[in-house]
């Protein structure tokens, strides 16, 4: 018995098999693939934390070993979470906040976000790393900064982005940028946070003023954006921990 | 029918695509990703290979399918077929290289638009047996493979002053310049932007067809 292929009866079958057996094949890839999917993403993270603090690439620290690095300097049980006022909230886990997720969803409050922050022990001081989220040019931005155990001096800082123009927005990762943040201060003599500026003028080697990047302007202002947003929280948070002492 | 695997013919089917009959430059198809993905060669090598996984895997499966599948819903057919291995390849990279995953980010996704894949699909695997369409699928994604790594090259090494990430001219970071950069050299920041890719790939065109008349046209 001959099939007639042109037949409607063939054709429906056929295309019902073909998405059938194809729907099959990628359900099992993504599910067979997914635990590799969220390691990837834990790690990424852990990484991103740590960048804040040290020069990854100088301490050999990369995907394979940052599970362990990571246990190194910090103590997730010292992690807290806090509201936008800079109270702590309680039951939530810092580590498996996406702050990049919170900043996207348009429906969610400002007042239910969440702002984690991660506390670093490295040669018996305490550190402060602030993950930070905001929008360059073309996408989201996004950043990690380290504060020194004064709670206020930036000591580090690393910042990345999804798809900043190559050599101009996309600066924002490199050294250079990074240098002009540390030993800035989030907050002055009382506590009170201390606004950042981007400046084009060159006078970023005043107090709470950073030279943008060339050609980078609208990058340059969505961290200054993100970078005052985010931490003026935390600075209200370490404010009321220096008012208790 | 007792042809051997590699005859004349079906070694054209390789190398044709890489010369005269090139996707980009002679068929000028697959241009978008073309720009997008060739500002760093590692990128270009990546989106290279995954383009040639797919028109390989695309043509044979078409080409075993050929005979099945109705010719009203051809075009849906492929597409399908295109997409499932689309998806395969973005959820691999996802997995086994999620730095370069995340720097493709959409790109992987567009290959599904890749007018060289469907058009291969339609104009070869088509008509022919899977093996042919195997090496027909191989050596047009390595016709696009080679050109993206072409513009790629002349992309990282005058607009980043490097390599596959290495280091060319010197260090170009503002205050510890060394090598070129120490002599007043620049990074080309044009290079780095989309338009230049289309001029690099113009330029190919144009010295392709000053090498071979014959790829000329008559207007």
């Amino acid at each position: 018995m001959a099939i007639n292929k042109e037949s409607n009866g063939f054709t429906f079958g056929f295309a019902i098999t073909l998405v059938v057996v194809v729907g099959t094949v990628l359900a099992l890839l993504a599910m067979g693939l997914k635990p590799m999917r969220e390691q990837n993403a834990k790690v990424k993270k852990q990484l991103d934390i740590l960048s804040a603090m040290l020069d990854l690439d100088k301490e050999g620290i990369n995907r394979k070993n940052a599970a362990k690095e990571f246990e190194k300097y910090i103590n997730l049980d010292e992690a807290l979470v806090l509201d936008m006022n800079g109270n702590v909230k309680e039951g939530v886990n810092a580590f498996d906040v996406d702050i990049q997720t919170e900043y996207k969803d348009k429906k969610l409050k400002d007042s239910d976000k969440n702002y984690p922050l991660f506390v670093a022990n490295q040669d018996g001081k305490k550190l402060y790393i602030i993950p930070i989220v905001g929008k360059g040019l073309w996408g989201p931005i996004w950043g990690n900064i380290c504060l020194d155990e004064d709670m206020s001096s930036i000591k580090g800082a690393s910042f990345g982005h999804k798809g900043e123009t190559p050599g101009l927005g996309a600066e924002i990762q490199q050294k250079f940028f990074i240098d002009r943040w540390i030993g800035e201060k989030i907050s002055d003599d009382n506590g009170d946070f201390t606004k950042f500026e981007i400046v084009k003028d060159g006078s970023g080697m005043n107090p709470q003023k950073v030279d943008g990047i060339t050609g980078g302007t609208i990058t340059s202002k969505g961290v200054e954006e993100m970078a005052n947003r985010c931490l003026s929280v935390y600075a209200a948070y370490f404010k009321s921990l220096k008012t208790k002492e | 029918m007792s042809e051997s695997l590699f005859s004349k013919k079906n070694r054209k089917l390789i190398t044709d695509p890489l010369t005269d009959n090139n996707p980009v430059t002679i068929q000028v198809l697959g241009i978008c990703s073309a720009l997008a993905i060739t500002v760093q060669v590692n990128q270009a090598i990546v989106m290279g290979l995954s383009v040639i996984f797919v028109t390989m895997m695309g043509n044979v499966v078409i080409s075993m399918l050929r005979n099945l599948i109705p010719s009203r819903i051809r075009i849906i057919v492929q597409l399908v077929v295109v997409a499932a291995l689309v998806i395969v390849v973005d959820q691999v990279l996802a997995a086994y290289l999620p730095d370069l995953s995340a720097k493709l980010s959409v790109f992987v996704g567009l290959i599904i638009t890749n007018c060289i894949i469907m058009g291969r699909l339609e104009a070869f695997a088509m008509a022919n047996k899977p093996w042919p369409s195997l090496l027909d699928g191989f050596g047009n994604g390595l016709g696009y493979a080679g050109l993206l790594v072409l513009v790629a090259v002349f992309r990282e090494l005058f607009g980043s002053g490097t390599l596959l990430g290495f280091t060319i001219f010197g260090n170009s970071l503002p205050g510890e310049e060394s090598g070129l950069y120490a002599m007043g050299y620049t990074n080309n920041n044009m290079m780095i932007l989309p338009p230049m890719a289309l001029i690099i790939v113009g330029v190919i065109i144009w010295v392709q067809r000053i090498r071979n008349k014959e790829l000329q046209e008559d207007h």
